[in-house]
């Protein structure tokens, strides 16, 4: 057993995939660099990020797989599922493995696990371009927090570009801490230490524009008056809104 | 304008339109190509779900709720007692792109009673819809109400800008309408509708030919009919609904289950409970009609005018057409595997992509995500793992009502028994 030690981004998995192959390594385990390895007999192989080798992988994949079936081993990257760098590398060795596309092959684990995965990462994908919730600062900056369940930031990037083309807007991820931010050219990707008190959907009254909690107040108000008690279904609601969401929801803050 | 008037404004409004039910944001395709705000190139995004379970993807407004007309099932109707309320074209442009920019929703529905007279309101509808467009640079979603009786003109402005537009039928025939809503008649409903259709369907074929001609309600035209408020069956419900899909191209309808609003003894009376579960079997069945090649006659017929309430119109179907099963999954042609209660086109499309690797078995199937347990009833494998047992239509309906109670008995228990 190879225990493979990498610095837990992307490209650094692909070459770590580059160099099983080019050091014939037969059983490996992945472990991101801060966490500590607790196979005491394990042989182990640090992995220095290399483009060259992870695009060599990546070509190698692209060959074997249509477009989508290549995402779906990045989204399995994203999606932070159990074990997720042993079921990306259990289903991209059986691509290498097999001469015709695999992925589409449910009666294969590895392929079923990638779809589980795959499918988490949409839903959260979905959440989050539903979920987002901007608010005005005083300089003009339209700011959202988020706590998605999979690290779904970059799969999102390019719809809020495309919609909110005309307006700069940070959408700030205070699980992984980090957000991407948009400057009326393009998208970047920026790590900040928000201060512990911004974790609510509560405007910061320093910080926000003077009309930011009218318009609050009007989208809560609004929100309540469409609901028809007469047909009242919490647990469908909650269902399609988890409570754990609701933090950084404007509408389900009550009333200021 | 008062903060405060605003927002009373916005509950009284948006309260009289929320009885309203087509809210979902249709496909469109207006992309964000100037550099603008807003994009509805995919398809709408359910921004939140009230506490009722629907989707709000839209504001839905009324622009006023002041109305000259006095149609018995509807709260803003003249005689009603209620306050009263109207927004100026400028609050409800400011309302609408301030909460697009908080990515609160997908664009606006705005609908209005009728003050002075049509083309008075259909005018500041216009207004509003041009005034987003041109002066905001959005492209976000607008779908307006066209107001019966409004110039043709103005249909046709409306179209320019909004992505999709409404005439509303109100009640599913003629006789129901007259009877609740003397003001109105039919043709009024029927006349515009057929203008938007041959404005869109114009507009298209200029399309094809010139690719900078202007589009027209890119995301078609759709319409509303109250059930329950009147006698209608499903069969007749749904043969209006044939019609409107087969005659007028349209994209939806819907069936919104009447909320009982008032002691007119023309109406079901207050407390009566909304009829949820049929509006439900109704949009199934429309569903089945729109996407699974099903015909209407097929669901409901003269002989049994009404949809079963408790199963759905699809394994309703599957009952009494036993001599169509069972299908085997791994050979049958796919129009067939959609018709099997359980499994939806898109299952059906991983049973056809699925099968290529390997000959699938019911595990196979659950990992698909398809409740096997409920289409087992209608399915063969070519090499049968167990033989399936001679089962009479009610016995397949109670083992299956059996399956479903178990799982959903406390959602559905206490609505069921109004029954
Ligand atoms: S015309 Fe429209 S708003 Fe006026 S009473 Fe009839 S349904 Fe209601």
């Amino acid at each position: 057993m190879t225990t493979i030690i990498y610095d837990g981004t992307y490209q650094g998995w692909l070459t770590a995939v580059f160099e099983i192959y080019e050091f014939k390594l037969k059983e490996v385990e992945f472990v991101r660099n801060q966490s500590t390895t607790n196979s005491l007999f394990a042989t182990k192989h640090y992995v220095q990020s290399d483009e060259t080798k992870a695009n060599r992988v990546l070509k190698g994949l692209e060959k074997k797989l249509s477009k989508q079936g290549v995402t779906a081993i990045y989204k399995t990257f994203l999606s932070e599922v159990d074990q997720s760098d042993d079921v990306m590398w259990r289903f991209v060795k059986y691509v290498f493995d097999s001469t015709e596309n695999i992925e589409n092959d449910i009666g294969n684990s590895a392929v079923w696990d990638v779809k589980k995965a795959v499918k988490k990462v949409r839903r959260e994908t979905h959440r989050m371009k539903a979920f987002v919730r901007f608010q005005l600062t005083k300089d003009d900056l339209y700011y959202a927090i988020v706590e998605p369940d999979c690290d779904v930031l970059p799969l999102i990037m390019n719809h809020f570009k495309n919609r909110f083309a005309d307006q700069r807007w940070l959408i700030y991820d205070a699980k992984r801490k980090y957000g991407i931010y948009y400057d009326l050219e393009t998208v970047r990707i920026v790590e900040i230490n928000f201060q512990a008190n911004v974790n609510s959907s509560k405007p910061l009254m320093e910080i926000s524009d003077e009309r930011e909690e009218f318009y609050q107040t009007l989208w809560r108000r609004y929100f309540n008056s469409v609901n028809i008690k007469a047909r009242t279904n919490m647990k469908l609601h909650i269902q399609h809104m988890p409570k754990r969401y609701w933090k950084y929801l404007t509408e389900k803050y009550p009333d200021l | 304008m008062s903060s405060n008037r605003v927002i009373e404004k916005l509950e009284i409004l948006a309260d009289a339109a929320k009885y309203d039910v087509s809210c979902a944001s249709g496909q469109s395709n207006r992309k964000n190509t100037n550099k603008g705000l807003g994009d509805s190139s995919g398809s709408g995004i359910c921004h939140a779900y009230t506490e009722d379970g629907r989707c709000v993807s839209l504001l839905k407004i009324l622009l006023t709720n002041y109305c000259i007309f006095d149609c018995a099932y509807c709260v803003s109707r003249k005689s009603n007692d209620i306050k009263r309320a109207a927004f100026t074209v400028e609050e409800v442009v400011d309302l609408t792109i301030n909460f697009y920019r908080r990515n609160y929703i997908e664009g606006l529905f705005l609908s209005s009673g009728i003050f002075h007279n049509a083309d008075y309101t259909m005018e500041r509808l216009v207004r509003i819809a041009k005034k987003l467009r041109l002066e905001q640079n959005f492209n976000g979603y607008i779908h307006l109400k066209a107001i019966p009786g409004a110039s043709e003109e103005l249909m046709k402005e409306a179209g320019l800008y909004a992505d999709r537009l409404s005439v509303n039928v109100e009640m599913p025939t003629a006789k129901s309408l007259k009877l609740l809503a003397p003001d109105k008649n039919h043709q009024d409903v029927i006349k515009p509708m057929k203008y938007l259709k041959n404005e869109i369907i114009g507009h298209k074929e200029e399309k094809k030919l010139n690719r900078k001609a202007p589009v027209f309600a890119p995301a078609g035209q759709s319409t509303q009919m109250v059930i329950g408020a009147t006698r209608e069956n499903d069969f007749e419900i749904l043969k209006v609904a044939d019609y409107f899909y087969q005659k007028m191209n349209l994209r939806r309808v819907y069936y919104s289950g009447y909320v009982p609003i008032s002691t007119d003894n023309r109406l079901p009376i207050i407390g009566t409970p909304v009829p949820i579960i049929r509006e439900n079997r109704l949009y199934q069945a429309d569903w089945l009609i729109r996407f699974y090649g099903f015909n209407v006659n097929e669901i409901v017929g003269d002989d049994q005018p009404h949809l079963d309430l408790d199963i759905d119109p699809k394994l309703g179907w599957a009952l009494r057409n036993l001599h169509q099963f069972p299908v085997d999954v791994n050979t049958a042609d796919i129009e067939m595997i959609q018709r099997v209660p359980g499994i939806g086109f898109l299952s059906a499309k991983k049973i056809v992509t699925a099968r290529r690797y390997k000959k699938l078995f019911p595990e196979d199937l659950q990992k698909l995500g398809i409740p096997y347990k409920r289409a087992r009833y209608f399915l063969a494998f070519s090499t049968p793992f167990s033989i399936q047992k001679d089962y009479t239509p009610i016995q397949i309906k109670q083992q299956i009502l059996k399956l479903q109670n178990s799982k959903y008995k406390n959602n559905f228990s206490g609505q069921l028994s109004l029954f």
